[in-house]
């Protein structure tokens, strides 16, 4: 279809007459379908990394209409709970399939989510005038690691509940104010049917309406400033003198749609090949311990967060305790997730996109990814993994220096951002879109 | 450069083994009907008398080829419909008293510890006069179930000097029945554990097959509609 057939289209008013124009003086849902899909112009250089944004909203789709099914038979209720998962799992006409969908899509969502930031961090797309779209995405990045944590508590085996205590007793290491917190968080002295019951009722009703708000600002500043696009040019800039139309652009339906139809469905072959045969990914996914109903006395060997979660937990650990509190720990890892914020404003690179960067960031970044994966892995094993220093390092456990180590570096690369971007060598960036191969 | 951080991005998928001191793999065969309806015998037999299976339904034994006249006739305890769950009639209180700790519910118990930990378990008696019951485990130490199939099995002794079980008193099965018998067992609690999944992964074939073909007609439709963007 060539754009100029499109441009008649566009002249065409709707009949005022017609069941649409009768629709579009009372709700304007043919200038809402035009300004956001039919002509909203979208780079046409986008690449693999720009199926993720379309993807996450689907996977949030999918985890609101298999989470009101598994409503359905889910009892929220420390003596029913677990028996109620496998209620699901054997006698719910499709129940297994709807609960691995479910288990699947959180750690799925956290896999597409982590990538679609990666693609932020790689074209710059935080930066001016995007600072805003970075902001809500970091809003919903932070929602969805709450959405997951109080998720994981109700199946109720002991993994879901040792879980919780660890995470929910790290708000009693904040200093004062701590132990009152915690307590008020579990609504009780200990994880209990009280927890259940208000994870449960955040889980399922304040923080998907959170999420779904901040997902609708999201796309509505993203719409508002336009998309950014592996060159990291304005497509604004260039405009057709006569229609104003970006010479760079093409409409997001039909080229987008059909686009992300084609990632939609290479995911979907990911995602069922997981759901279908191999829905506790060795562990990762689903932990086996969780098949073990939760017992307040009788704590897990070991006790790891689910994959998502482990290179913050790696940093957590790595930060020794300072007057024997553990807070620094705890501030180092809270850190660690909000700093993404400061982005837009540590990055003082003249160019957006890593096309046109130096050496320099493009080295940073590896090392920042790098820390991020090694910070990953060594949050699901036990620090001891790796053996012990010998007496020069006072017997030290070696993943935990090597998780210290990683956790400068992880800091640093943003810390150190303004001074490396700024000084790094640049390339010259092109006034039109590089030609898609 | 760039692939190398598309590689790493999808490093973390690439599952790390799961660590687990058990070095022998259960020989077991989710779809061997009559290895399943041993196992099932021998479960309900030897195990359902102290243990519950009470998520799991004696009907969906109707999915491992049993009939429903079968069950009644074979795996029911008197009382019993053929829709309830495999409870069982100890008290968990009394058996408390008797064993020191509640004999768990075995309807997951193939996903808590994996059917190679039940297979090396149920191998794994020894006699120890140390203990309580008498007997000893080399996957579970000091556990508080005595040997129940130790007259099938025999009675093994640790070898201290070489960490290995010798069999000093012969049961009624040889060590290779018996191995075969324990296989049945794992290979059954295996099926209880998710009666769902051989079902599940027939679909997944099913479900892979329509999303081929669906890709094949997405990549067509985004080809023609991209032809003319340069």
């Amino acid at each position: 279809m060539a754009l100029s057939k499109i441009e008649s289209v566009k002249t065409e008013a709707n009949d005022p007459k017609g069941l649409m124009g009768w629709v579009d003086a009372r709700l304007p849902v043919t200038s809402f379908v035009k300004a956001h899909l039919t002509e909203y112009y979208a780079p046409k250089n986008f690449n693999f990394w720009y199926f993720f944004g379309s993807l996450a909203l689907l996977i949030l789709v999918l985890q609101i209409v298999t989470g009101i099914f598994l409503t359905m038979h889910y009892k929220p209720d420390a003596q029913l709970a677990f028996a109620s998962v496998e209620y699901i799992m054997r006698d719910v006409f499709g129940g297994n399939i709807i609960r691995y969908m479910h288990s699947t899509g959180a750690s799925m969502f956290f896999v597409v989510v982590y990538l679609h930031m990666f693609r932020g961090l790689i074209y710059g797309s935080y930066r001016n005038p995007r600072e805003l779209i970075w902001l809500f995405g970091v809003g919903i990045f932070l929602v969805l690691m709450g959405e997951a944590f109080f998720g994981y508590l109700l199946p109720w085996g002991q993994m879901s509940y040792w879980g919780a205590q660890v995470i929910v007793n790290l708000f009693a290491t904040i200093p004062f104010i701590g132990p009152d917190l915690s307590e008020w968080l579990r609504g009780d002295y200990l994880i209990s049917d009280a927890t259940l019951n208000r994870f449960f009722a955040f889980h399922v009703i304040a923080l998907p309406f959170v999420l779904a708000g901040l997902v609708a600002v999201h796309l509505v500043a993203l719409h508002e400033v336009g998309s950014n696009n592996p060159d990291g040019i304005e497509i604004k800039a260039n405009k057709d003198k006569k229609t104003g139309i970006p010479l760079d652009g093409i409409p997001f339906h039909p080229y987008y749609t059909v686009k992300d139809l084609v990632g939609v469905v290479v995911f979907l072959i990911v995602f069922a090949s997981i759901l279908f045969f191999s829905p506790e990914m060795g562990g990762y996914f689903i932990e086996a311990n969780n098949f073990v109903p939760a017992d307040p006395l009788k704590t897990p060997a070991h006790i790891a967060p689910v994959w998502y979660f482990t290179p913050y937990y790696s940093i957590l650990r790595a930060v020794p305790p300072i007057f024997n509190s553990q807070f620094p720990g705890v501030a180092a890892m809270g850190l660690s997730v909000m700093i993404f914020a400061l982005l837009p404003w540590l990055d003082k690179s003249p160019v957006k996109s890593i096309r046109y960067r130096g050496g320099l960031y493009k080295k940073w970044l590896a090392a920042f990814v790098v820390s991020f994966l090694v910070l990953g892995y060594l949050g699901t094993v036990p620090s001891n993994i790796w053996g012990q220093f010998g007496s020069w390092l006072s017997g030290a456990d070696r993943a935990t220096v090597v998780a210290r180590v990683f956790t400068v570096i992880y800091f640093a690369f943003f810390i150190l951002m303004p001074w490396y971007t700024a000084r790094d060598k640049i390339k010259p960036v092109p006034e039109r879109l590089t030609k898609i191969k | 450069m760039r692939k190398l951080l598309t590689l790493l991005a999808f490093l973390p998928l690439v599952a790390l083994a799961n660590e687990s001191e058990i070095n022998i793999t259960a020989p077991i065969n989710p779809s061997d009907k009559a290895s399943l309806q041993r196992g099932a015998h021998t479960f309900v037999n030897y195990c359902l008398n102290c243990h519950s299976a009470k998520y799991m339904r004696y009907n969906r034994l109707i999915d491992i080829g049993l009939s429903e006249k079968q069950i009644k006739d074979n795996l029911l305890f008197a009382g019993d419909k053929v829709g309830d769950t495999m409870h069982v009639s100890i008290d968990p209180a009394e058996a408390k008293k008797w064993f020191g700790v509640t004999p768990p519910d075995l309807s997951v118990e193939v996903r808590a510890r994996g059917a190679d930990w039940v297979y090396a378990y149920m191998r794994g008696f020894y006699r120890d006069s140390t203990t309580p019951t008498g007997w000893n485990n080399t996957v579970y130490p000091k556990v508080a179930m005595p040997h129940v199939l130790y007259e099938l099995q025999g009675e093994q002794v640790l070898n201290h000097e070489t960490h290995q079980l010798e069999l000093v008193k012969p049961g009624k099965l040889n060590p290779a029945e018996y191995n075969a018998f324990v296989a049945d067992l794992t290979n059954y609690m295996a099926f209880m554990a998710e009666p769902g999944k051989q079902s599940r992964q027939h679909m997944g074939w099913w479900v892979l097959l329509f999303l081929g073909v669906l890709l094949v007609l997405a990549k067509k439709l985004k080809a023609e509609y991209w032809k003319d963007i340069k």
